[in-house]
Formats: C-alpha cells, structure tokens, sequence
C-alpha cells in the first residue's frame, strides 16, 4: 500500500479542490442526514395522531432536503472525480516524459509492449484509486459519522450493535485485500508478457509470413493467454467475495437490530418511530460499508499497479544532466576521444583505449569489420551512451558536462536502420528542425537524392510513410534519414553506415553533393565501401573495438594492413570484372 | 500532423450505438459457457428474491410481532432473515465468479479469434493499420466485452428481477400505496433515457482518443532514440501532451453527465419516500395501511434505485462494449486481401522435397495504390537451379518483387507462376517455404540466437542451427558472446550490431534448406571481408538451387548465371554480364560508376 503515497505529489496540485470536495462531502452528509430524522417525526407523528397537512410539511421538508443534497452531490462528484482524470494526465505525462529522459540501454533490455501495458492498463488501475478511491472514503467516514452520532441519540445500545460489525469489516478487507495484490500483481505481469507476445508478432509481420510461422505464433499466444485466463479466475473467485460479503455483514448486523431493537420497543425503551429511523439511519449505512469493500479492493489494485509504474519511474537516467550545464555561443565542433573505453554489460568491452582527436570541420572514415564497435562509437558522442573509461570532449568540454540539448542540436546522426515515423515526408524531414524554412528542406532533399523520389509520390512532401517508414524503399529510407539530419545543419554530422541501401550511382551523386555541404563541418562516415571512404581526411579500422589503423588513403595502402586488403580485394573484384569487359567487348 | 491522423484515424469511424446485429453475433460467442450463465442467471434470481424477501420481513416483524409484543415470534423472523441473508450472500457470490468465469473463457476465444485472424490478414492490412492500433483490438477492445459477458448480461437481467420483484411486492402489500409510489417513475424513465443519450456518444469517443493514444505512444517507444538523438522530446511531449488533454476532456464530460445523474435519480427516491409518507401517512390515518406496510415501501424504494444506477452503469458497459466489438469485428471480418488459394487441388506433386524451382513473371503489373504503377509489363524468366541477380536504383522496384513473389501482394495484372503454377493457386504455407529469405528490413525476435536461426523450422537439432551459422561465418561473433547460442536476443537484436543482425537473417534463411533463396540486399550492412568469406559459402550453396539475388554491390551478383536491370519499375535490361556490359546500356553505367573510379561516374552522371 506504501505504493500508493507516491500518488500524493500528483494530487498536491489538486489540494485546494480536493478540500472543497470534502467539504461539500461532509455538508452533503450532514443535510441527507436529515432525511430519516424527519422520518421519525413523521412515523411519531403518525403513532400519537397527528393530521394529514402535518405530513405534507414533513413530506416537503424531505423533498427540499434531497433537493439539496442532490445539488451538493452533483459538486463532489464533479469535483471529486474530475480530479482523478486531472492527475491521471499528469501522472500519464510525467511518466512519457521521464521514458523521454531514459537512456538507449533502457530501452534495450525493457520490452515495448510491457512499458506498453504499464502506461495503459496499470495507469487505469492506479487512476480508480485517484477518483472514487478519494471520493467515496471521504463520502463514507463523514457520513458513517454523522449517522452513528444520530444513531447514537437514538439509541446507545443499538448503536453498540451496530459498531461490533466494524473489526469484521475491517478483517476482511485486510485479508482480501492481500490477496487482491498479489494476484493483481500476477494477472499484470502476464498481461506485459501477452502484449509483448503481440507487439512483436505484429511488427515482424513480414518475417512471421515469409517463414510461414502464423501456427506456431499461434500456439505461443494461446499458451500466454491461457496463463492470463487461469490468473484471471483466480482473481475472480477472491472478487466475486468482496461485494457479497459486506452485503452479508450489513444483513447480520440489521438482523440484530431488528431483535434487539425489537425487544427494546417491546419493553417501551424505544419509539417505533426511533425504531423506524434507526433502521432508515442504518439503511444510510448499507453502501457505504459494501462500498468498503470495493474501495479496499480498488486500493489493492492501484498499489499493485502503482509500484509497477515506480519500477519505471525510478529507473534513474544514467545519461544525468551536469550541474552547470555548458552552453557556448560559438561551436567550432571538434571532437576528441580520450582514452575511452565502454562496455555494455560491465564485462565485455566494446571498446578499448580510444584515443584521437578530430579537428573542426575535417573528415573522418571509419571501416571494420560487422560489430568491430564503429556504431557504438559513434554512439557516444550525441551521449546516447557515456563512456565506461575515459572521455569524450567536443571543443575541449567532456561530453558529460555539455547541456544535452544543446550538445544534440550540434550532432545530426543518420542512423544504419532509418527510423521514420508515420507521418508526412515532410514532418519526417523536418523531425529535428521543425521550423526550418520550405528552401532549406528542398535544398537537403536535393543533396540526399531523395527529391526525384519524392516528386513522383502521390502527394509529394504530404504522402505519408508507413509506420516506420514501411512504405518506402530501403534506400529511400536511408536517403529520408540524410535529408532529415542535414536539415538540422549540424556541425557534427555522423552517418552510420547510412548508405548501404542506396546503389551505388545514387549514392556517389549524394557523396558529390555531401561534399559541398560538409565544408566548415566536422563529419565521420561509416562505411564499407572504399569508393566512399578514400577521400575523408584521415581513415580508421576499427577492429575488437580498437582502432588498429590510421591515416590517409594512401598512407593505410602504403602500411599493408587491413584497409590495403579491404582495397586490394574491392579492386580486385573491379580487375576482374574489367577482364570481364575486355572479353566480352 | 493533420495528413499522420489521417492515416492513425483511418478506421475510427463511429458506428450505431446499439446494433441488433451486433448484439446477435456477440451472444452467438457465449456458445459453451451457456450453462455457466443460465445457472448464473438462475442463482442470481434466486438472489434477488432472497434479498428482496428482507424488507418483508421487516414489516411482518414490525406488524406482527413488535407491535404485538411476541418475543418469540420476532426471534423466529429474525432468524429467517439471518439465514435469508447468508444464502443471498452464496447466491450472489457463486454467480457472480460464475459470470467472471465465463466472461474470461468467451473473452479468451475472442482474443484467440482475433489474433488467429491477425496471423492470416496480409501485408497490405499492417501497412495501413500501426501496431498500437492492432495492440488496443487485442487488448483494451477485448476487455471491454469481457466486462460485457462478465457484469452484464447477467448482472442486465438480475437488475430487471429486482426491479419487477420490487413492484410486484409492493402491488401485493397494497396497490393503492404501490401506485402512489410509483408514479414517480415515468420521470426515471425519462431522465435514464436523456442520460443515455448523452453518455453513448462519449463512450465510444473514450475508447477511440485511447486507440489513438496507444498508438503515439508505441510509436515514440520503438523510435526512443531518433526521438533523443534529434531533440524532440518536447514536441513529442506536447503532442502526446494534446492526445491525453483531448482524451481528457471527454472523460470530464463524461463525469459531468454521471455527476448529474446519480443525485437526480436519488432525488427521485426521495420523491417516492415524501409520496409514501404523505399519501402513506394518509392512508395509515385511515386505517387502510399498517405501519409496518409503510416502513416496508420506505425500505423497497432504497432498494429500488441501485437497480435502476446499475442498469444505467451496465448500458454504458453495454456501449462500450458494442463499440469494441464492432471493431474487434471489423478486424475480424476483414476480407484478406491476398486470399489463401481459389483452387484446392492444386498444388504440384512431390512438392516434399522439391529440387529446381522454376519461376516466371508474365506481363506484371503491380501497383500499391491505384495507378501508381511500380511494376510494368515485367516478364522473365528463372530456370530450375538458375541464379539471377537484380540490379537497379533504389526505388526500382526490386523489393517489390521479392514481396510479389511470397505473395505478401496480389499483381493486378498479369501471372506470377512457380513451377508452371500460379502463385494465387499456391497454398500460401507452402509456397513461403520453398523459399529462404533474407528480407531488406531485418526482424530479428526477442529469444535465443538459437530460436532466431532456427525461426522457420523450429524442431532442427542444435547441430544444425550451428551449421547454418557457420555457413554465413556467424559462429565468429556468436561464439564470443557469453552463452553463444543461448545467449538471449533482446526485442529487435537490440544488443546487436546491425551486421550481426543482418548475419542472423541470413542464418535463418539458409536454415531451412529451401530449394529457392532470396535475397534482398542480405549483406549490406556486412563488412567486405565477412561478405567474401559468405560468397564462397553461398557459391556452394547456390548450385542446384534457383535464387533471386538483389545487391547494389556488382561484387555480390558476381556468381549469377544472369542479370535483370530494373528502371522505374520496367525490366530493362538482361542476360549475362558480359552481354549487358557490351550493350552499353544502363548496367555499364552503373559499372562504370562502381569501378571506373568517380571521374567516369561523374561524366556518365552528366552524359544521361
Ligand atoms: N545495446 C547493446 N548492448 C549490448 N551489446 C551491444 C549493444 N550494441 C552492440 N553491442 C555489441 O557491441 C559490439 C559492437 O557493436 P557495433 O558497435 O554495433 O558494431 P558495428 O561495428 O557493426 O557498428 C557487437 O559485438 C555487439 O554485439
Ligand atoms: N508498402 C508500400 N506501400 C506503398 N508504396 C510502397 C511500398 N513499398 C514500396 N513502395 C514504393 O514502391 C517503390 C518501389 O519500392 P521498392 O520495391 O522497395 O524499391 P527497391 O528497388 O529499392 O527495392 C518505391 O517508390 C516505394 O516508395
Ligand atoms: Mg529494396
């Protein structure tokens, strides 16, 4: 239950309309207590004789006080629950922006169908406690209060009767409630892994065809959902309980009023009349305390829930934001790697003791062989991820201590796999600089070769891609992906291995534009082709994450390594081929 | 944005609020669980009676036996009504799992439908419909008729019980006070009626706002790191922000609708409780009503509202669940664009152990929308165990072919046949399995590199997976991992280089042994060396086997028997590379351009 006080922050705001809730809460209690008090007068009245127009008043006075209750009732109500839906989008809020602040490697190890469940069905759950679970205690204390107090001067012994039903109710909620959240807690926990089973079938749909794999899917989400049924009527059973069980102690407890009330008026220490509204006072009482019970159960529910949502929320983002952070009003873009070592599971490394400095606006190349580290690299200059060892610096400033937007805004990374959204060419274009003016977005589609393309869409800019950009073709994907980072005008720009997909005429007219617009910007290009390396300003091989080679073109032909052999097995290909020609023509 | 909501809003469209059909089809899913619910029904009435007997108790107990000073008589009753209550109480909680239970097994069938329908819906569905979307049928969709079968229904005709056993009791005690009292009824029945009206509406625009919600959000989860790496976080927030506000909204209308139903229908009661104490109180003056007959109505009234909120709460679960199920239907009842075969006999012998697969485009055409022609007039031509490459700019149409060939489309003019026989005639399973392949867009699945080798034939022996990674020289990183082929995949190989990725893939397509193997574009993103070591490996493999090899590394196609060059969507040019090379057409310029160094790139760039 401790779970739950983190709600408390997201109700503070609230404060002022959850006291005036109460208020009215307690003033909507204390005018429909009325209502049996004038019962009694009506049934005395009736018992010593009294005359028709008497009743009408008493029937009108009742009239008049649920007419005001009903009023007041409507204001809690409003209030009260419209607060619940308030604070849910808060809470809905802070917790997207808090997985917006999350790091690459959160979202490496979490599954997106879990995080899924948690921001939808969890959130529903903790959202019930926010409104009835404020409203109806709030409801049910004032108005058990004013009807016990009524009860009270009533009849004392009665209501001593009464009050024996409170440890039942209370045990029973204890233990249900137990129950509720640990099986709340299992029942959420399927729910994750039966989205997770569906968010990836769906969207690797392509592959789950081509394999022809629909059946076993199948079986898979069958067994996940039965799990998910027989966790559900485990529920059930212990659900099923709650209503009927405060229903049974209400019935017990009026059972004993009615016998000792009865021998009380037997022995003329009670009124009918009293008798008749200590009945209509405990009928007050009967939702309330069945009410209790749902409460409970709610309350069970939400915890459960709300400590799955704190399981995120206080997942600390590693890459934290420094105390001061720096924010230079010129950026020359030069990038240094210091003696930098990073792993990704604390023991193997990924890379090891990088140390090179790349001057502003010059070129750098790097080639490897496939998971020799180039990407994860790259990946730690925008701080996707901070360095196990060492430091990067950009214009002599450790990464760690740059403001993290400003130091973004200075990178644009074409990353290997596009990533697009389901939205017009345009917006996907302008995804990191959604101001940026109509030319300019020309100007970047125009160097990325993606303006011919895009001109025989159907509605040009405005068609929309596909989730993920599925519509398009790969290379038209990665050339999107160019466009959008050169119209950030960067003056860091990394491109990942961006251009596999494009062929290569394609990709030498971009190469050609890319030039021009590289200049005064500082640029590292991934690649496995020589053809687009050979003229960067200095090359590195990468291997087991370290850099193995370094230097010109010519100066790494000239050393005979790994690049002479990665060149001499390119040109080959091209001699042989050559030969080809030379026979067939 | 206004173009995206389009495309997220695309199946939003509201229908009726309740549909006579609709409801026929969801009660036809109650099937095996009948019993359940009939017994269900029958404990509930029996419950209901139970309850309803309470207040009658009471006025006997009042008239006959307090009034009368009978001790013993008011212990008997007392008792009654003690032992009444305890069997209400069993009744209502053996049904009351007993719908739950029911609720869960039709719930489960109708996920299971659902999902066994998503598996055989093709490609061009999930190109229109996002992955949040579909989650929210599975999901929020589904539970909204489980609280349908499990609170409803039933629940629908327990209320009903209450509310003529009500009457019915009070018209037997005395009708003249039973009329009196229930005069007040025909303005329930008017303000149930404009509550209703209002609040259906609303509810099918809640679940539609959530829909949308769940789909901006899956989006930004799978795009995290672009969302990071380009500063749109607050954007994002903003918008997300703007879908939540607006769902929001509706909510608080919602609110404001209860907020005024509850008091008024509570108003309403104590309306009653004045007419019983006025015309009541008369009556009793008179001499025509006992005081017990009074206290008994006063006691039936309470009673009588909570029937009436229920039923108004169960009409909302009632809308939303007819909106639900109206879009679970519409999933359901998609026509499957790509059906799974028009004739049955057809598919060719001995199709077991299939060698030399032949393939033949005849004059296709292909467009995903209308007229926007991507494919034209295409024709050619693959020969049992021929190896042909495709070559082309991207946006050629090449991927588009591939997608042709598994039949994730359907051609709108023109045959696509396979061993003489038309793919449409093809049983779907089948045809996919004869080919391996390697799409351009890897999906690599959250489990072992292991289960991910050996996706397409999952009963292969740890032997094999081993072989088939060795063959694209992904033993070499799989073995440094630290458990190898235990190791666990997370979702989308994210712990994975995309090469390596990439080196799954193609282990997996290889594994199966297919008599065709397709590739697009397989190793792309693989450095040169590992590439070389694949094509010999693949050299070995291709003989006997036909393949379709898309590259734009002309060293890729090196091994093929012939070449097909694509241009906006037309087949330009084919034969051999010696033959294409002497035609000096488009695949000498693209050779040029890849080996004649950049300066004949940029004057064959400036000749065409
Ligand atoms: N998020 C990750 N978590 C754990 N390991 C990773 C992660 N990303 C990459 N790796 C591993 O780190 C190594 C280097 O990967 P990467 O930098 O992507 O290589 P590449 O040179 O192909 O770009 C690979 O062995 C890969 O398996
Ligand atoms: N699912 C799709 N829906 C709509 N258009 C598509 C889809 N897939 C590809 N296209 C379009 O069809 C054309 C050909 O694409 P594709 O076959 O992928 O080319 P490539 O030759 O590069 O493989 C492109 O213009 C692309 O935008
Ligand atoms: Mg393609």
């Amino acid at each position: 239950m401790t779970a739950l006080l983190r709600l408390l922050p997201f109700l503070r705001p609230y404060r002022g309309a959850i006291i005036l809730g109460a208020v009215i809460a307690v003033l909507n209690n204390a005018v429909g207590i009325l209502g049996p008090w004038l019962l009694k007068l009506a049934v005395d009245a009736l018992q010593s004789g009294g005359t028709v127009a008497l009743l009408a008043q008493y029937a009108a006075l009742m009239v008049a006080v649920a007419v005001a209750a009903g009023v007041l009732r409507f204001y809690m109500r409003q209030i009260l629950i419209g607060v619940s839906r308030h604070a849910e989008l808060d809470l809905r809020n802070a917790f997207f922006a808090h997985l917006q602040k999350l790091p690459a490697s959160f979202y490496n190890r979490r599954r997106t169908g879990d995080i899924m469940a948690r921001l939808t069905s969890d959130l529903e759950s903790v959202r019930s406690v926010l409104g009835p679970g404020v409203m109806y205690p709030l409801d049910t204390i004032s108005m058990a209060a004013f009807v016990l107090t009524m009860m009270l001067l009533l009849s004392v012994k009665l209501t001593i009767a009464v009050l024996i039903a409170a440890p039942l109710v209370s045990l029973a909620v204890f233990y249900l409630g137990r129950v509720t959240f640990r099986l709340h807690t299992r029942i959420q926990q399927q729910f994750s892994a039966l989205s997770d089973c569906a968010e990836e079938n769906l969207a690797g749909v392509r592959v789950v065809r081509a394999f022809a794999q629909e059946e076993r899917e199948y079986r898979k989400f069958d067994e996940l959902n039965r799990e998910y049924v027989q966790r559900n009527l485990a529920m059930t059973r212990v659900q099923a309980l709650f209503m009927p069980l405060m229903f049974l102690l209400f019935e017990l407890v009026t059972a004993m009023v009615l016998l000792l009330g009865g021998r009380a008026i037997i022995a003329d220490r009670l009124t009918l009349g009293g008798f008749v509204a200590f009945v209509g006072y405990l009928g007050m009482l009967a939702w309330p305390i069945i009410a209790v019970g749902w409460v409970a159960n709610l309350f069970q529910r939400g915890a459960a829930s709300m400590k799955r949502l704190t399981e995120i929320l206080d997942v600390t983002p590693e890459i934290a934001p420094p105390p001061v952070p720096h924010r230079p009003s010129v950026i020359r873009g030069e990038i240094e790697f210091a003696n930098v070592g990073f792993s990704y599971d604390g023991d193997r490394p990924a890379l090891s003791e990088l140390s090179f400095v790349i001057p502003p606006g010059r070129t750098v190349a790097i080639v490897g062989r496939t998971g020799s580290g180039k990407s994860t690299l790259v990946s730690l200059i925008p701080r996707l991820f901070d360095p196990t060892e060492g430091r990067v610096l950009i214009d002599g400033i450790p990464t760690t201590d740059w403001d993290l937007r400003v130091l973004r805004r200075t990178i644009a990374v074409v990353p290997q796999d596009a990533q697009l959204f389901s939205d017009m060419v345009s917006a996907n274009l302008r995804f990191g600089a959604p101001d940026a003016p109509q030319e300019n977005l020309m100007r970047a589609a125009e160097i990325s070769q993606i303006a011919k393309d895009v001109a025989a869409f159907r509605s040009g800019y405005e068609t929309v891609v596909g989730e993920r950009g599925i519509t398009l073709s790969g290379g038209q994907k990665g050339r999107t992906a160019l466009a959008r980072a050169l119209l950030c005008d960067p003056k860091i720009l990394i491109l990942d291995d961006a251009l596999s997909a494009v062929d290569t005429q394609t990709e030498e007219e971009i190469l050609h534009g890319l030039r021009r617009f590289m200049a005064g910007r500082t640029s590292i290009i991934i690649s496995h082709r020589v053809s687009t390396v050979k003229d960067a300003d200095e090359i590195f091989v990468l291997d087991e994450g370290r850099i193995v080679e370094r230097g010109t073109h010519d100066e790494l032909i000239a050393r005979g390594g790994y690049y002479a052999e990665l060149d001499r097995m390119q040109k080959l290909e091209a001699e042989l081929e050559e030969m080809d020609e030379d026979a067939a023509s | 944005m206004s173009a995206a909501d389009d495309w997220s809003r695309e199946d939003e469209v509201l229908g009726k609020a309740y549909d006579a059909r609709l409801a026929r089809r969801l009660w036809s899913y109650i099937g095996d669980q009948k019993r359940k619910i009939a017994l269900a029904a029958v404990l509930l009435v029996l419950g209901a009676l139970a309850e309803l007997a309470g207040p009658l108790l009471v006025k006997v107990a009042i008239d006959r036996c307090i009034a009368t000073r009978d001790w013993h008589g008011l212990v008997i009753i007392v008792l009654l009504f003690a032992g009444l209550a305890v069997s209400a109480t069993v009744l209502r909680w053996s049904e009351t799992y007993l719908t739950g239970a029911a609720g869960q097994y039709i719930v489960y069938r109708l996920r299971m439908q659902l999902f066994e329908k998503l598996q055989r819906l093709s490609i061009p569905y999930f190109d229109r419909n996002p992955v949040g979307r579909l989650m929210s049928r599975l999901t929020s969709d589904v539970q909204a008729l489980y609280e349908l079968f499990s609170a409803g229904v039933v629940a629908i005709v327990g209320d009903v019980v209450t509310l003529v056993g009500i009457m019915v009791v009070m018209f037997v005690i005395s009708w003249k006070l039973a009329l009196i009292t229930l005069s007040v009824i025909p303005f329930l029945i008017l303000i149930t009626f404009m509550f209703r009206r209002h609040v259906r509406d609303l509810y099918r625009l809640t679940r539609l706002k959530i829909a949308r919600l769940n789909s901006y959000l899956h989006e930004n989860l799978v795009g995290m790191r672009v969302v990071q790496l380009f500063n749109r976080e607050p954007r994002n927030f903003a918008a997300f922000d703007e879908i939540g506000r607006d769902l929001k909204g509706t909510y608080l209308r919602t609110i404001f609708y209860y907020a005024l139903f509850y008091p008024a229908v509570e108003l309403i009661s104590a309306v009653a409780v004045a007419f019983i104490i006025y015309g009541g109180g008369g009556m009793l003056l008179a001499g025509a009503v006992t005081m017990g007959t009074l206290v008994a109505f006063i006691q039936y009234v309470e009673r009588f509202w909570r029937p009436v909120r229920d039923l108004a709460e169960k009409y909302n679960i009632l809308q939303g669940a007819m909106a639900a199920a109206e879009r679970v239907f519409k999933v359901i009842d998609h026509p499957i664009e790509v059906p799974l075969r028009e004739l049955s006999t057809a598919t060719p012998a001995g199709d077991e152990k299939m060698e030399g697969v032949a393939i033949e485009f005849r004059h296709v055409w292909f467009a995903y929308h209308h007229e926007d022609w991507v494919l034209k007039d295409v024709s050619f031509r693959v020969a049992p165990g021929e190896s042909v490459a495709v070559v082309g700019a991207t946006g050629a149409g090449k991927t588009t072919l591939i997608s042709l060939l598994s039949r994730f489309y359907d051609v709108q003019q023109g045959d696509i046949l396979v061993n003489g026989l038309d793919v449409r005639q093809w049983d779907l399973a089948k045809l996919r399995r004869l080919m391996g392949i390697v799409l351009q867009d890897v999906f690599v699945f959250a489990g072992t590199v292991t289960d991910n080798i050996r996706y397409g034939c999952p009963d292969s022996g740890a032997e094999t997976v081993r072989r088939a990674a060795a063959l694209v020289h992904a033993d070499h990183f799989i073995s440094r991992l630290p458990k190898s082929y235990d190791e666990p995949v997370m979702e989308r190989g994210a712990t994975l280089s995309t090469g390596q990725r990439q080196l799954l893939a193609f282990a997996r397509a290889l594994m199966c042994e297919p008599p065709v193997i397709v590739l697009d574009e397989a190793t792309a993103s693989i450095d040169t060396e590992t590439e070389r070591l694949i094509q010999d490996a693949i050299g070995r493999l291709l003989v006997g086997r036909t393949s379709i090899i898309i590259a734009h590394r002309l060293s890729t196609i090196q091994r093929c028997d012939r070449i097909l060059v694509f241009h906006h969507g037309r087949l330009r040019e084919q034969g051999t590379q010696e033959e294409l090379l002497a035609q000096r057409g488009i695949f000498h310029r693209l050779w040029q351009l890849q080996y004649g160094g950049v300066t004949a790139a940029m004057q064959a760039g400036e000749e065409a």
